[in-house]
């Protein structure tokens, strides 16, 4: 897996913060991680762990007042964290693609699927005429696997079901050719059997372009199927990264253990359902030390301490003492 | 569909009926027309055979179902004060207030757009909260003190624009039209600001809420991951969104705007319907009353 080119991502130290009345709450911090090309990264976490707002950092379209108060974006090797909006629109879309949740409401009720392609088409390839964006459009529409694109280009987004809508979601993200795919919970308002699809369509258009993935979502199932590697997220942290093989199987961090032991298990009848006790820190009382040793049944003294670094496991890396130097 | 239009009609026809009731019975107590038209010097015996003649000792219910069986034939009566038929003053008065809306319709929308816009893309700015305040200012002030000011900087101290009346018109079969004259579009400037004053701030606020709400959506958001430019999107995509409501809200007060050009013409003496109006309210002129208040109900219904 490891080559020696420069990844296509690469996020270091990322703090980002919300100044507010009350003081300012660190959303994210010290987050790293790297995305080669052609590799589909999945990020997990509880909701408000920080995926989304990696995401969003990285494109750009932090929320007011969210402001990145630390750290570098680089893509292909260039900082994009502290480019002029001007310039950050041009590299959106046309260098980093985004998808959004929801297909339902990702596109303009008002213009056609084919009048949004085209617009992003020709915005980010200068020159290209009319004629030249549609059937550009319409290339793009078949390629995400929609059957009839010399009609459905013409079509509202209304008259589109909500895994097709998806699809050209995708579309669009993929218009000018980007080299990172920000996918910000792809499949969540999907069905499952659409779900699967749309995840598919995913794994197969960054093999073949080459594309690099960032997979935001709290499925382990589809991240079990798209992703290569998968990092893990809690309290604006990240606290496990690895092979998605070895994490999905053995867990290093008991944070990620824990996640892993409350997916139930088709067909096994459990009295039960696993869960992890006690929920995720507010960003505001984030305790001293790790954030989940108020939750960890291994933590120690040390861990209520001191806060660890990603650390090297076996197969990957941690923030967990367990792995360097014990918890006493 | 038929069966909608025809309910619709219906509907439209029983509120018609109500307010040319209601107009009807008020004026009965505005007052005796024959007080009015007759001099001081009128015998007792002249002032009975014109009450006879216009059919005021009828039974009040009577009078209703005559002007009620007359109107629908579109026959309004004559004026009590200058024996001319009603209709045919009021249509000769209809393109006055009818200009006046229009341009005050036209310069709301003109002026409320863009500011609305502004104040919503540039939120938080000294401009734009001093133009959110200016517009509590002007949805509060009454029309006529916003006329009256007018009338003080713009034709009393500047002497720039004329005060009142409508300027040359020029005819056009039965449309007479200011348009046509210098004097005549001078002479719409002041009116047409002092009834366009609140439309442009309800305009502009509602634009501005519209486009905040839209520019939190899914689709806005997603637009500037494809990178789209911000003015490509406030222009393209938020507003086309937010213009839904605006159109319904402007064509809804073209009615509203008819019945407040009331204030406007009588502080600009502009000749229109609503000065007939205030004009037949001093003379006790009934027709002339029941005709206006009848047509504006018209207006409002359709």
């Amino acid at each position: 897996m490891l080559d020696t080119a420069s990844p296509c991502l690469e996020v270091r130290n990322l703090v980002v913060e919300f100044p507010g009345r009350h003081g300012t709450l660190t959303a994210l911090n010290d987050v790293s991680l790297a995305i080669r090309s052609g590799e589909i990264l999945g990020v997990v976490g509880e909701s408000g762990a920080g995926k989304s707002m990696t995401g969003a950092a990285i494109l750009g379209l932090l929320e007011r007042p969210g402001q990145i108060a630390g750290g570098e974006i680089l893509l292909s090797g260039r900082r994009i964290d502290a480019l002029s909006d001007r310039e950050m629109e041009k590299v959106r879309g046309r260098e980093i693609g985004a998808i959004f949740q929801d297909p339902l409401t990702s596109l303009n009720p008002l213009f056609t699927v084919g009048a949004q392609l085209s617009e992003t088409i020709r915005q980010h390839i200068p020159g290209s005429s009319r004629t030249k964006a549609r059937a550009r459009a319409i290339e793009l529409l078949q390629e995400v696997g929609i059957p009839g694109p010399q009609e459905r280009i013409d079509h509202f987004p209304h008259q589109f079901s909500g895994g097709m809508r998806q699809r050209v979601v995708i579309a669009l993200a993929l218009a000018a050719r980007p080299r990172l795919i920000i996918a910000d919970e792809p499949t969540t308002a999907l069905d499952v059997s659409i779900q699967a699809q749309i995840s598919g369509l995913l794994r197969k258009l960054s093999k073949e372009h080459d594309t690099a993935v960032m997979l935001v979502t709290h499925d382990m199932g589809v991240i079990a199927e798209t992703a290569d590697r998968v990092a893990v997220m809690y309290a604006g942290r990240l606290i496990e990264i690895g092979p998605v093989d070895e994490v999905l199987k053995s867990p290093a961090h008991p944070y990620t253990r824990g996640l892993m032991a409350s997916i139930p298990a088709l067909g096994a009848r459990v009295e039960r359902l696993h869960q992890i006790d006690g929920s995720m820190p507010r960003l505001n009382a984030i305790p001293q030390g790790c954030a989940f040793n108020p939750r960890c049944k291994q933590a120690g003294p040390r861990c209520r301490r001191e806060r660890p670094d990603l650390m090297p496991t076996r197969t990957g890396e941690a923030a967990c003492w367990l792995y360097e130097g014990g918890v006493e | 569909m038929l069966v909608v239009i025809i309910k619709k009609l219906l509907n439209a026809a029983l509120v018609m009926l109500a307010v040319s009731f209601l107009a009807f019975l008020i004026f009965q107590l505005a007052g005796d027309p024959v007080d009015m038209m007759s001099s001081e010097q009128s015998t007792q015996a002249d002032r009975d055979l014109l009450r006879e003649r216009l059919g005021l000792n009828d039974n009040f219910l009577v009078q209703y179902a005559r002007f009620v069986a007359n109107a629908v034939q579109g026959n309004f009566g004559i004026s009590y004060r200058n024996g001319q038929e009603v209709l045919g003053l009021i249509a000769d008065r209809f393109p006055a207030t009818m200009e006046l809306v229009l341009v005050a319709t036209v310069l709301s929308l003109l002026i409320g757009l863009p500011l609305g816009i502004l104040t919503a893309i540039k939120r938080g700015t000294w401009y734009s909260e001093i133009l959110q305040f200016g517009s509590i200012i002007g949805v509060s002030l009454p029309s006529f003190v916003v006329g009256i000011l007018l009338i003080l900087v713009f034709s009393v101290t500047l002497g720039l624009l004329p005060a009142f009346g409508r300027g040359d018109v020029v005819d056009l079969g039965w449309w007479s039209t200011g348009f046509l004259t210098q004097s005549g579009l001078m002479a719409l400037i002041l009116p047409s600001i002092s009834l366009s004053l609140y439309q442009v701030t309800l305009i502009m606020r509602l634009v501005r809420a519209e486009m905040l709400e839209v520019m939190r959506s899914d689709y806005v958001k997603f637009a500037r991951a494809r990178g789209i430019p911000r003015y490509r999107i406030y222009f393209r995509h938020a507003l086309r969104n937010c213009l839904m409501p605006v159109v319904t809200l402007t064509a809804m007060n073209v009615g509203t705007l008819i019945a407040f050009a009331l204030i406007t013409e009588t502080v600009f003496q502009w000749p229109g319907m609503g000065m007939l109006f205030i004009q037949a309210v001093t003379f006790i002129d009934i027709p002339v009353m029941a005709a206006y208040l009848c047509i504006v109900a018209l207006i409002f219904v359709s």
